[in-house]
């Protein structure tokens, strides 16, 4: 991307392994999993004091890394969001908890991990948030099946 | 002792026999100190102040430990009518005051984002404007939004204000609706009344346009499902007349209620660091005295041509975001009034076969017509591959959107940012160190409702 903002340029340098793009407007920023909390902190410095959102994106066989974990980040005083990204493997799952920077990310990382079972490491409180705790399995994750009910009518399995 | 002065008794007169009589001993207390209670001696000075209640003595907060073995744990919810909806708290109490508590979510989840997965794109809309049931428009113009961006369509400036009037309308009517269970939860019964009947002229324009009191799926991908109905202005104009002098009747029972003060001011204090810490957005950010709010930052749906004020408040309590919400009303009526004024002649939705299914005439006279109706009503339209997060100010926050689609009709992923679910992870520091009586009118102040908490 070429026209980056000066806030996004200075992190732009510091980072070569981050990859900067533009998704229909917005501007993503692509980490590597080894450095999402060197660059979590570095986007904090920069002016990015609320993170709004963390979820995931279960990619299945579609992309080598299974996970995309997606957060987003909003700097009140630039007026600017920032989406990061970074992706994890099928095997054990994980990504450092954004929460010791910011505390708001708490519930939306429970949600994550109850979804699609990545660990979040550092989260202080890493437990299911929607589901019932003895659930098995993580309902977003796509070969988790959506289930269905039987259709109570006569010769209904003749239906299909 | 006994032995010494029977001895001496005994050596003054040989003839006394040592008897006990009862009630002859000295009392070791004093009669009013068990049971009965003293009389003030002194009719002056900081006794007789607090007796008047000019002086209040708290002597319910204790600054000693208190072991850990005298902290009760108790269960507030789920089925508990303060708590709106389902939300379950479990708050660690010593004696009246709550020192750690913590939300515990999830009983209304319905998973709808997988739902969402199942559904293609424009069947998604009925699935979103059930998860915030107070506030169904900010739903459905958020995920349209999303959509429409990744289509790459605009919608035309009719069905724009169209949106614009529907969401301001909608967030009176849930402003309306939270001042009256807010009110409920501290005891002004008749504020439940009053907010509910008022809200209810604003549903009944949203049945006359939509057919629907709630979930309306009326905003859809593409723009609206139909245009506004006969009469439109007539309904609005009478909206815009009516609640405006209810409000000020509101603000006679409330603003300056000693009752409603003494219940509000003060308490479930969230100071503007820390709900920028943790993602608090909508009125308990503005009530702390900051100046966001999306429709003025990353304007929507040519929001931005219309004139209104954000207000704030000063001390982030359970006051200021009941203000907040009443002048968010007033805010909210302007530009509704503005939108009733400017409305833009046109089209209700956008003119592309793709997209929106053709006017029933044409399919009786073009075969494109009735391949489009078909394919539409059948498949659903593709929409190119990407991934795109809108935002929209609902009138809880910041409700965002994030939908990825993989080029098919159903999109691959549709990820909720519920307003309510963020500001829920606050309660645990605005309830510390609070008493236990004050946690209704705390959670009544954030407004939460459980469908977009656990969607």
């Amino acid at each position: 991307m070429t026209d980056l903002q000066p806030v996004l340029e200075a992190l732009d340098g510091d980072f070569e392994n981050v990859v900067f793009e533009d998704s229909l407007g917005q501007i993503v920023a692509r980490v590597p999993n080894a450095e999402w909390t060197a660059f979590a902190v570095a986007a904090k410095d920069a002016g990015f004091e609320v993170c709004v959102d963390v979820t995931a994106v279960d990619w299945m066989r579609q992309r080598p890394e299974r996970f995309e974990i997606v957060a987003n980040l909003l700097s009140m005083q630039h007026q600017l969001r920032l989406r990061i990204t970074t992706t994890t493997g099928r095997e054990d799952p994980s990504v450092d908890s954004l929460c010791p920077l910011w505390p708001g990310a708490n519930f939306a990382e429970r949600e994550a991990f109850d979804m699609f079972g990545i660990t979040f490491d550092g989260h202080p409180d890493l437990t299911r948030i929607l589901m019932p705790d003895d659930w098995e399995g993580h309902p977003l994750r796509k070969d988790f099946g959506v289930g269905s009910v039987p259709v109570q009518f006569k010769k209904s399995h003749q239906v299909n | 002792m006994t032995d010494e002065r029977t001895a001496e008794e005994t050596a003054e007169s040989p003839d006394t026999v040592d008897l006990w009589v009862a009630g002859t001993e000295e009392s070791q207390f004093s009669p009013t100190e068990e049971g009965a209670q003293e009389i003030a001696r002194d009719d002056s000075g900081r006794r007789l102040d607090e007796q008047f209640g000019r002086v209040v003595d708290d002597d319910y907060v204790f600054d000693d430990e208190i072991a850990e073995d005298e902290r009760m744990i108790i269960n507030m919810g789920p089925q508990h009518p303060s708590t709106h909806g389902v939300l379950r708290l479990q708050l660690e109490l010593e004696g009246e005051i709550i020192r750690r508590s913590k939300p515990i979510i999830g009983y209304l989840h319905t998973g709808m984002e997988k739902t969402a997965e199942q559904l293609n794109f424009s069947q998604g809309g009925t699935n979103v404007t059930r998860m915030d049931y107070l506030a169904p428009f900010h739903n459905e113009l958020g995920y349209s939004l999303a959509v429409e961006r990744l289509l790459g369509i605009e919608v035309p400036p009719r069905a724009a204000a169209m949106r614009v009037l529907l969401t301001e309308l909608n967030r009176v009517s849930s402003h309306l609706v939270a001042l009256a269970t807010n009110g409920m939860d501290v005891g002004a019964i008749s504020m439940m009344l009053y907010g509910f009947r008022e809200r209810e002229s604003i549903l009944a324009f949203f049945e006359k346009t939509t057919g629907l009191r709630m979930n309306h799926n009326f905003i859809r991908p593409g723009g609206l499902a139909a245009d506004l109905p006969v009469g439109w202005k007539d309904d609005v104009a009478a909206i815009l007349e009516d609640i405006p002098a209810r409000l000020a009747q509101y603000d006679d029972l409330l603003k300056d209620n000693p009752i409603w003060i003494l219940r509000t001011r003060g308490v479930g204090v969230i100071s503007a660091e820390e709900a920028i810490a943790y993602g608090i957005t909508g009125p308990p950010l503005r009530a702390a005295g900051v100046k966001w709010d999306l429709r003025k930052e990353f304007p929507y749906s040519g929001i931005e041509k219309y004139e209104f004020e954000v207000p704030i408040g000063t001390q982030g309590d359970v006051y200021d975001r009941y203000r907040v919400r009443v002048d968010e009303i007033h805010e909210s009526l302007k530009i509704v009034e503005q939108v009733m004024d400017s409305m833009p002649k046109g089209d209700y939705r956008v003119d592309d076969r793709k997209v929106t299914p053709p006017p029933r005439a044409r399919i009786d006279e073009s075969m494109e017509a009735l391949i489009h109706h078909f394919k539409l009503f059948t498949e659903g339209f593709k929409v190119p591959a990407g991934e795109t997060y809108v935002a929209v100010e609902s009138p809880r926050g910041e409700l965002g959107f994030y939908v990825v689609s993989d080029g098919e009709a159903k999109p691959y992923r549709m990820h909720t940012r519920g307003p309510s679910f963020a500001n829920l992870q606050a309660l645990p520091i605005t309830m510390a160190d609070s008493l236990m009586a004050d946690t209704v009118a705390t959670i009544a102040s954030m407004d939460p409702v459980m469908g977009d908490v656990d969607r």
